[in-house]
């Protein structure tokens, strides 16, 4: 034994976490570098800096609730596991609080890094529901939590401001242009397959 | 001199959800001498961890549309959202030093006759306050010392980091945010959890309310185990969403009931400028809507007409 137990519970726990029993360990011959490419081109540059201390998932507020480990997924994105990365339901816990990037000793930006593995994931299909639906509105209304009840307006008004601010929600042709742009960009195009992955 | 003025960029929740920190910001900023100008047609910011995380450039492009509508005016914009901030600042600046970005942002722009010029800076109101009005002139006008009022701080992320890249402050120590929010004459009382985030951001709470006020519900005890505060004060909409709204979620996901009044550092302001809370509508907060119940008055230590 390299270490004690105190339960039998808690080595019952290492246990299903680590064992090959439970799931396949994944070979990993020759990294594959294109994952960690593509990630440092949208918005991770400085992702090979990290040296594992840890000092991100220490101070990570998701990770010390869920099994949201962002030096583990930066590790595995570091050796190529792609699908692993993008894949998992876990990514999506982070809030972007940037408190890790604050203090990370590498100047890794973990959280830009996680936004940048997000993007490879969106873009390979990986959306949530709610999500593309939220990107939906931004699209229909021009805003993510759109004016879109005559109560919002019975609010404002009751504030002492007129009913419909001069924001998108008055003017139709901004809404327009932001359509303009999710169709050059192909942002409407990613949103719909999902919708049709869905059905 | 010429009045200084600030397009004012409203976002999406403070308009459409809570409206009284539109109404109080105006309150304040007339006070203190400055100009608000609407940005018409602006849109979403667009949601930094949401659309950020979706696809980098279309969040870029979209956030610059929304910068383009201040560069034609030529003035600074302000916003009073965390989540907005941050999108219009990181884009603005993601885009002045990266050549690749900016080019790709201004490419898609063309389609809409825009063009990104890098010619404003952005200021969260919190910065605006205290950089460009200062204390001195905040404190000429405070006519109502909120005198005894027991006020936490939750400072919320994105208006100071990432550190290195905003300089704003030091995130680990922050006192811009504290230092404004004393002017009030509120009794500034800390917790171990002043600093962790509210939960809502990075598409969470969108993904998974219960997650997301797990991190609210924990801000809540740290809260309480240093004693408890009258008032949450936040300079950001969507983390008062999620402190105030997140009181009545939270008593339906977990066996836990909490009752904090939360203001936005304007509504706060507007307070202690000596504006009554009906001018801009604090009972309005989707608490008390939820709730059906009222501010605590009596903590606040102001008498509402109500
Ligand atoms: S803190 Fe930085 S260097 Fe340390 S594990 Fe996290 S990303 Fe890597
Ligand atoms: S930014 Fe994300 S990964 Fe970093 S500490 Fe915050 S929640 Fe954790």
């Amino acid at each position: 034994m390299y270490f004690s137990m105190n339960s039998t519970t808690s080595l019952l726990s290492v246990l299903i976490l680590t064992s090959t029993e439970e799931k396949s360990a994944i070979i990993i011959d020759t990294p594959d570098d294109s994952f960690v490419q593509m990630i440092k081109k949208t918005g991770g540059p400085n992702i090979q800096n990290c040296y594992q201390c840890g000092t991100c998932s220490g101070s990570c507020p998701a990770g010390a609730r869920t099994n949201y480990l962002v030096r583990g997924i930066i590790r595995k994105a570091l050796l190529g596991l792609k699908e692993q990365c993008i894949s998992s339901p876990e990514l999506w816990y982070c809030t972007t609080c940037y408190t890790c990037t604050d203090r990370c000793p590498q100047d890794v930006m973990p959280t830009d890094v996680i936004k940048a593995i997000r993007n490879v994931a969106v873009a390979e299909g990986y959306m949530l529901v709610p999500h593309q639906k939220t990107a939906l509105k931004v699209l229909e209304a021009g805003h993510a939590v759109p004016l879109d009840s005559e109560n919002w307006q019975n609010l404002r008004e009751k504030v002492g401001l007129e009913r419909v601010p001069p924001n998108a929600s008055r003017y139709p042709e901004a809404i327009e242009e932001i359509r303009k742009i999710a169709k050059k960009t192909g942002f409407d195009k990613l949103i719909e397959e999902k919708e049709e992955k869905e059905e | 001199m010429a009045k200084k003025s600030f397009y004012h960029f409203l976002g999406c929740i403070i308009p459409h959800r809570y409206p009284s920190i539109e109404s109080a910001a105006k309150l304040v900023f007339k006070d203190l001498g400055v100009g608000l100008l609407d940005m018409e047609g602006a849109s979403c910011c667009p949601a930094p961890g949401v659309f950020g995380s979706f696809d980098r450039v279309t969040w870029a492009t979209i956030a610059a549309r929304n910068l383009t509508i201040a560069e034609a005016g030529g003035h600074p914009i302000t916003t009073g959202c965390n989540g907005c901030f941050a999108s219009l600042w990181d884009a603005n600046h993601e885009m002045k030093h990266d050549d690749e970005l900016r080019d790709a942002v201004n490419e898609n722009l063309a389609e809409i006759d825009r063009e990104f010029k890098g010619s404003i800076e952005v200021w969260h109101y919190v910065d605006a306050l205290y950089s460009q009005i200062g204390l001195e002139k905040i404190r000429e006008h405070i006519t109502r010392p909120l005198k005894g009022v027991r006020m936490a701080l939750h400072p919320g992320c994105h208006w100071m980091r990432p550190k290195q890249i905003k300089k704003k402050d030091d995130s680990e120590r922050p006192h811009i945010f504290r230092d404004i929010c004393e002017t009030s004459g509120a009794e500034y009382v800390p917790y171990k959890d002043e600093l962790i985030c509210c939960g809502a951001g990075g598409a969470v709470r969108t993904a998974d309310v219960k997650l997301a006020l797990e991190f609210t519900k924990q801000k809540f005890d740290s809260l309480l185990e240093a004693g408890g505060a009258d008032i949450i004060v936040t300079p950001c909409p969507f983390c008062e969403l999620q402190l105030d709204m997140g009181q009545v979620e939270i008593q339906k996901h977990f066996e836990a009931e909490y009752h904090f009044d939360v203001l936005h550092v304007m509504e706060l302001l507007a307070l202690s400028f000596g504006h009554e809370p009906e001018e801009f509508g604090l009972a309005t907060h989707l608490q008390y809507m939820q709730r059906k119940n009222q501010p605590n008055w009596e903590r606040l230590g102001i008498e509402a007409k109500t």
